[in-house]
């Protein structure tokens, strides 16, 4: 089996699958802290729902458009209408009486009507996007060019929640004792939909829109459970996502499984032995 | 000054002043706008009308030489944290990731002044109410701060909290010459330990020595009747 293992890293869609998994649970994982902390689950399948929509119209335009090369990526619209849609949820819930998850929710399912529209106005014989890659994950299919983006997107995310860290966990705590010690809260709520949207659309790409709330929510909320302070859970919460990414990846070469399933049920074995160990006596 | 959200008047024209070392005592009905004059104090939110100055300065501009002790019941149980780390938030006016030895020493400091050095790494989510106050109140005391600013500080807290809650405080002024403001709805705590009173109601109902202000002519005018707001006033 150790000789299979071995094997396996000696293809080079393994390596990508590892690599780009890797650096998917890093900036899942650290920005998974803030939406458990801020109980924003629901925000996380939203903006993954949405940039369904987004890929979807993205692969059209390049169909209609025959565009080539770099320029055929379906991403290139998910980010800007993915964002847009992070935009206009911060914004309904700042500016009307509706609670986020109501303005998740609606955008939610337009994004996903919009999706199947979309997709059934590509003509069959074009392969611009592979719909079931995208909604269940295809980690197995990284290529050279979606690691580019990846590995932009988790160093733009490591970046950003670094410089911001003291500032975003202190308004997370408390937004008023932030403000009042001059945190500009609404500012960094805008930056931290912003960066959601960003952090989704691309990993969409690798463990599909369906599981992609796992990876945000599951290994911050395993690591919650056994923390006694908001760094220790964002270290814990990268070491599960990244223990559960390798694991699940071999695991699915071996036994011939899927491999963001596997993933995912890795985790949600890892949170009930979190949720055994740290129960109250 | 006036403070008004969309068409309802939540401030109206307030106009006072008070003198540095004082302790203010804001006393009101619910929905009197006690809050909202606190966070306005804190440069959180803006009169709409009318200006305010706190330290000689605008509300905010030197956030670290006031401090803010919020209402408990605003308080996340599940965030991870222990007690010192909540101190030396107040110390930094950032979430600390690690603290430094200097940070703990002084944390630790400021927990013994309030008498809850025994807390310190204790998760916030096993403190009881008054542990968390006064976990709150170290918060507040580690920046030295020549204002201290407390929203209902003792609801939800036993007696003896709060009366303990109340001397700590004092201990405090009469260390550092600073600024108490405090809102509460404990009239007998207002009379006992505050130079000044606000009596408010969207408007200032009644605002000096708590003789004056807290005369039945300014309670009823807030509170409609007498002895509404606290039992123990008709005690009183």
């Amino acid at each position: 089996m150790v000789v299979t293992l071995f094997e396996a890293l000696d293809y080079a869609f393994f390596q990508r699958a590892l690599l780009g998994g890797l650096l998917t649970a890093v900036a899942t994982g650290m920005l998974g802290v803030f939406v458990v902390q801020r109980g924003l689950a629901y925000l996380g399948n939203g903006l993954a729902h949405a940039s369904f929509g987004g890929l979807a119209l993205g692969a059209l335009i390049a169909s209609l458009t025959s565009a080539q090369g770099i320029l055929r990526e379906p991403l290139w619209i998910a980010l800007p209408f993915t964002l847009a849609v992070a935009a206009a949820i911060a914004y309904v819930r700042d500016r009307t009486r509706l609670s986020s998850d109501t303005a998740i929710g609606v955008f939610f399912a337009v994004s996903v009507a919009l999706g199947i529209l979309f997709l059934s106005l590509i003509p069959p014989d074009d392969n611009v996007i592979d719909v079931w890659h995208l909604l269940f994950g295809s980690i197995l299919a990284v290529g050279p060019r979606e690691l580019v983006f990846i590995a932009v997107m988790a160093a733009m995310t490591v970046a950003v929640l670094t410089a911001t860290w003291g500032r975003l966990a202190y308004a997370t705590f408390d937004e008023e004792l932030a403000q009042s010690d001059g945190v500009r809260v609404r500012r960094l709520e805008y930056g931290l939909f912003l960066l959601a949207a960003v952090v989704v659309v691309v990993s969409a790409q690798v463990v599909g829109i369906i599981l992609l709330a796992a990876y945000l929510i599951i290994p911050a909320a395993s690591a919650r459970l056994l923390s006694t302070s908001l760094l220790q859970m964002t270290v814990l919460a990268v070491v599960f996502g990244v223990a559960t990414t390798v694991i699940g990846l071999f695991t699915s070469y071996l036994a011939d499984v899927p491999s963001g399933a596997a993933i995912v049920l890795l985790q949600a074995a890892l949170f009930a032995v979190a949720a055994l160990i740290s129960r109250r006596p | 000054m006036t403070l008004q959200k969309g068409d309802a008047v939540i401030l109206d024209d307030i106009t006072l002043s008070l003198e540095r070392a004082r302790f203010l005592a804001i006393i009101g009905p619910n929905g009197a706008g006690k809050s909202s004059l606190v966070k306005i104090l804190l440069g959180i939110d803006h009169p709409t009308q009318g200006s305010v100055a706190v330290l000689g300065s605008p509300p905010g501009h030197h956030a670290k030489r006031a401090a803010y002790v919020p209402q408990l019941k605003t308080f996340d149980r599940s965030f991870p944290a222990t007690a010192i780390q909540l101190v030396v938030s107040g110390e930094r006016q950032a979430w600390p990731a690690r603290t430094t030895a200097r940070e703990r020493e002084q944390a630790l400091e400021a927990l013994t002044e309030v008498g809850a050095e025994h807390l310190a790494d204790r998760p916030l989510a096993r403190l009881s109410g008054g542990e968390l106050q006064r976990t709150y109140l170290a918060r507040a005391l580690v920046r030295k701060p020549e204002l201290v600013v407390l929203d209902e500080p003792a609801t939800g807290v036993d007696f003896m909290a709060e009366h303990d809650l109340n001397h700590l405080l004092e201990a405090y002024q009469d260390k550092t010459q600073a600024t108490v403001v405090m809102v509460t709805h404990d009239l007998a705590a207002a009379r006992h330990h505050a130079t000044d009173v606000l009596v408010l109601n969207r408007t200032v109902v009644g605002f000096g020595e708590p003789e004056r202000a807290l005369s039945d002519e300014c309670l009823r005018r807030a509170y409609g009747h007498v002895g509404h707001a606290h039992s123990g006033f008709v005690a009183w």
